[in-house]
């Protein structure tokens, strides 16, 4: 947006996808400098249109990242498939510090193997050698696997792509919508509805096992929280309240839901519920709205949004009885909906910065320091990648609802926008 | 391939690569649920069992609520506020005054906001300005149990829109009368 030069990077994906789906296009707006360079060759010589194109998708998700550069296919000076074939030495002039190479074999109908190599072009060593045996079904998922072996061994951080998200996606225009709970791949391709409504579904949230995922839903024309079982869509009504049923979050075992419900009057307070026995504690207990609440690594303390000083600001609260919040966020008159990074070294939240709503984050580890990370009008729902690396959330682009990623420390952002209907309230999953 | 032999190391079987556990298939369907075409896409020919149906879908025709709020039924409010404009004064009065001459009737005061800000701190607002109609309908006799609130935050906006305009026609409680 500001300082890099947009990456004329588009790359569709979902291209399998039935025309019931949204495809998205992912645009990188703003990218790394430093982006390392990296060569990936096609693991076919001859391609098949019908069979995924498995080193363009390693490709896609490395320059994706920001962090990879990736050599056009068309600059390729050979195609070798095996590190043997490797004429290193034409590479280093291409300016390329690593090399993946890989071939890509039919066995049976239906299954193929992979056998695929990493090598640092410039000293000659091999990082990485495997071979995957897949059917077709299995390939996305085995290229992103690659993708994600990659980017540890060069970056020394694991990789994230061969994860979920979940979002909203709403169709259509008042007053005939159609509210859908989707999971995809964690580039937007495969995307299957996990469930479907007239009313409103919001706020997904994973469970920490990847298995099942809690909602809110107004189809009874009220709230209801659910937790659903991804495999067998089987869904149990957790929660459905006299009032508000909301903001649902699984502490980090699983066993537990924090919520927010609100009294006769309408006063929201974040409670935690046991799933395995109902039973309900209330956490905090302030005639302001108390909501949005997400559990410290620990499991012992809750993040939460409170007006209860005004505007809405972000505090931290023990579980322990008689504990007292405490705040964290001062800056500005508009801090909310805090997610906290796996190590629980950074919080992601929604600021307002001149009338606009933006991502940013705080330092929990240390002084605290804050840093908005991007430049929209509406940017919010921030979830981090299970790796840390990347934060996904909210925007808009033009007037339609997009998904948006951008890395922790800023620097690389990119759009994911969808070819139809609102996309909102992204949900990264677990590795 | 040959030469490949030194990769010794088989990462993954099929089955794991293939994702079963990755792989959502809501098989259960509701007894309200529509059928929808698979998502399953064409690559996923591997695990065919693999269908996508909503769950407890809602079986109403698109659009089709229970009660909508008549035109004038609608206050509307300052950003960021659930304080009741003077204006509402009289629609205040004049609803409390058919709630209380019909105890039989019962009201649903759903809260909304524009669409800026979080959507859980929303449903907040929503609910404070629902509740802030509440308490002036209870202030004039409306008996409690004739009055239920819901909010809806961000979610339902009468005008689609990103400026002032819209939004102004977004932060509202609509009074809906209840069948």
């Amino acid at each position: 947006m500001n300082k890099f030069l947009p990456l004329l990077v588009a790359v569709v994906l979902a291209a399998f996808s039935t025309d019931a789906f949204a495809e998205f296009t992912v645009e990188i707006t703003s990218g790394q400098s430093q982006a390392i360079p990296i060569a990936i060759v096609p693991f076919v010589t001859t391609p098949d249109p019908n069979v995924l194109d498995v080193a363009q998708l390693v490709s896609d998700d490395l320059a994706r990242s920001g962090r990879f550069k990736t050599l056009d296919r068309k600059d390729l000076i050979a195609e070798p498939h095996a590190g043997t074939d490797i004429a290193f030495d034409d590479w280093r002039r291409l300016a390329d510090d690593y090399i993946l190479v890989g071939a890509m074999t039919p066995q049976t109908t239906d299954r193929y193997t992979i056998n695929f190599e990493l090598f640092n072009v410039l000293t000659h060593q091999r990082m990485l050698g495997f071979q995957i045996s897949t059917n077709t079904a299995g390939l996305r998922l085995a290229g992103h696997q690659i993708a994600d072996m990659v980017f540890e061994k060069i970056l020394g951080i694991r990789g994230a792509f061969a994860t979920r998200i979940a979002y909203i996606s709403v169709l259509g225009h008042l007053p005939n919508k159609r509210f859908r709970l989707i999971v995809a791949d964690a580039d937007g391709a495969n995307p299957h509805i996990i469930m479907e409504s007239n009313e409103p579904l919001m706020s997904p949230a994973w469970s920490p096992d990847g298995q099942s995922i809690a909602y809110v839903s107004f189809e009874d024309r009220l709230p209801s929280i659910y937790v659903q079982q991804l495999k067998t869509g089987g869904r149990q009504r957790v929660s459905a309240k006299a009032g508000v049923n909301q903001a649902p979050a699984f502490s980090p075992d699983g066993s537990k839901l924090a919520l927010t419900l609100s009294t006769r009057d309408g006063n929201l307070d974040v409670y935690v519920v046991d799933l395995a026995t109902q039973a309900l504690t209330r956490i905090t207990d302030d005639p302001g709205i108390d909501t949005e609440p997400q559990w410290s690594k620990d499991g012992q303390s809750l993040y939460f949004t409170s007006d209860r000083a005004g505007g809405p600001q972000i505090y931290k609260i023990s579980l322990a009885p008689g504990s007292h919040p405490r705040r964290l966020t001062f800056q500005g008159s508009y801090n909310a909906r805090p997610r906290i990074s796996p190590d629980e070294s950074q919080m992601a939240f929604v600021t307002q910065v001149d009338g606009a709503y933006r991502i940013a984050t705080m330092d929990l580890s240390g002084r605290g320091d804050v840093q908005v990370l991007t430049h929209g009008r509406f940017d919010v729902s921030p979830s981090y990648a299970p790796n840390g690396a990347v934060i996904i959330y909210a925007s808009r682009d033009r007037d339609r609802g997009v998904l948006a990623m951008v890395s922790a420390d800023g620097r690389v952002q990119q759009r994911l926008v969808s070819t139809e209907g609102e996309v909102q309230e992204p949900a990264w999953g677990p590795f | 391939m040959k030469r490949i032999a030194a990769i010794a190391v088989v990462l993954l079987s099929v089955g794991l690569l293939a994702g079963c556990p990755k792989k959502p298939a809501v098989i259960d369907q509701g007894p309200t649920g529509s059928q929808v075409p698979s998502s399953a896409s064409t690559q996923s020919s591997g695990d065919a069992s693999t269908t996508v149906t909503p769950f407890g879908a809602d079986q109403n025709g698109v659009g089709g609520r229970n009660g909508t709020a008549a035109p004038g039924n609608v206050i509307y409010f300052d950003f960021d506020k659930a304080e009741i404009r003077p204006e509402y004064t009289d629609l205040i009065a004049s609803t409390a005054k058919n709630l209380t001459a019909h105890p039989g009737q019962r009201i649903k005061l759903e809260g909304n906001t524009d669409e800026r800000g979080t959507r859980e701190y929303n449903i907040g607002l929503g609910e404070r300005r629902a509740q802030a109609v509440r308490r002036a309908l209870l202030l004039q006799g409306v008996a409690e149990g004739q009055i239920t609130t819901v909010s809806y935050g961000a979610e339902r906006p009468a005008v689609e829109g990103d400026d002032e305009s819209a939004w102004s026609k977004n932060r509202r409680v609509e009074m809906v009368y209840l069948p």
